[in-house]
């Protein structure tokens, strides 16, 4: 069975998909990443997808639950790279792809992971002050 | 990837595996690429292939998958027919309805795969296994 990689770059894991692959392979990139976050202590994860030409149910279900599980082990998930054919599938084939953040790039998507990270730290910050656009807080003035 | 492909007669997958499944995704890309669909109907087409070979591989306990061209005189295709000895699907309605899965998983690859393609005829009863035909027309 192929294996897909995973590099780490700074507190990112970055997985380029480069090969078709089987459910199994799918299924073990879901288990090699819950681990590599938690070894690496990553803060987020980027999964490149410029190489599928489709993405079915099966992948589709393996990207929402790597959201998921890198979310409980406090990582941000973003999915870039999507082709236009594969979302047009995506939305006819009924698939919404749940709980997952997506970008145009690589790049992009750095700056997502960057971005939520700080919400995130603002939020720890003052707990009880979260307001509903999740912009940066000006000191608490908690007056609502 | 292109597999070079004999588009004078049926080309027969048997799906026993995993990797099979990566197979027939491969062959439909390669017919689909030569009768000239789009990339949009390839990649619809394709992405119904796998659903439904993945359905033949699970719920089927495996089979085969044929893929071959079609004319209808104005226009050309692919028809691929996923034909399993399993044991077939009992009530047609609910398993073709979004979100019904017997398995765990999304219930969305025979409805779905169902919407991605032109015609879509289904042989099935309790028992008697399952023969699936979808064909998709180039534009
Ligand atoms: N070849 C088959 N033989 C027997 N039963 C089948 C076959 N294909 C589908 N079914 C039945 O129809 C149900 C719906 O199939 P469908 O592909 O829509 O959903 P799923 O495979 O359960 O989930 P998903 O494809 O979204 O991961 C299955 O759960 C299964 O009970
Ligand atoms: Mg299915």
């Amino acid at each position: 069975m192929e294996r897909v990689p995973i590099l780490k770059i700074g507190s990112i894991l970055l997985v380029s998909i480069q090969v078709d692959m089987s459910d199994q392979t799918a299924v073990q990139l879901q288990e090699d990443l819950a681990e590599r976050i938690v070894a690496t202590g990553a803060h987020g994860v980027l999964i490149d997808i410029t190489a599928l030409d489709i993405v079915d149910s099966f992948v589709g279900r393996m990207l929402s639950t790597i959201a998921s599980i890198s979310k409980v082990l406090d990582a941000e998930t973003v999915v870039v790279g999507m082709r236009p054919a594969v979302a047009i599938t995506l939305v006819e084939l009924g698939l919404s792809l749940n709980g997952i953040r997506t970008a145009l790039n690589v790049e992009r998507g750095m700056e997502l992971i960057a971005a939520a990270r700080d919400d995130d730290q603002d939020l720890d910050e003052d707990e009880d002050d979260a307001g509903p656009d999740g912009g940066p807080a000006t000191e608490t003035t908690a007056s609502r | 990837m292109t597999v070079g492909v004999d588009l004078g007669q049926p080309q027969t997958q048997e799906v026993r595996a995993d990797e099979d499944v990566v197979r027939v995704r491969q062959l439909v890309r390669a017919v689909a690429v030569a009768v000239k669909l789009s990339l949009v109907d390839q990649t619809k087409l394709v992405t119904a292939a796998s659903e439904l070979a993945r359905n033949t591989l699970v719920y089927g306990g495996g089979g085969t998958v044929d893929v071959m061209t079609a004319d209808n005189g104005r226009r050309r295709g692919v028809r691929i027919v996923f034909a399993d000895s399993g044991p077939g699907i009992a009530d047609l309605d609910l398993a073709l309805t979004d979100g019904y899965t017997t398995g765990g998983g999304l219930g969305l690859g025979l409805s779905g795969a169902r919407r991605l393609v032109d015609e879509f005829e289904i042989d099935t009863a309790a028992g008697q296994g399952t023969r699936i035909t979808v064909t998709k027309w180039s534009r």
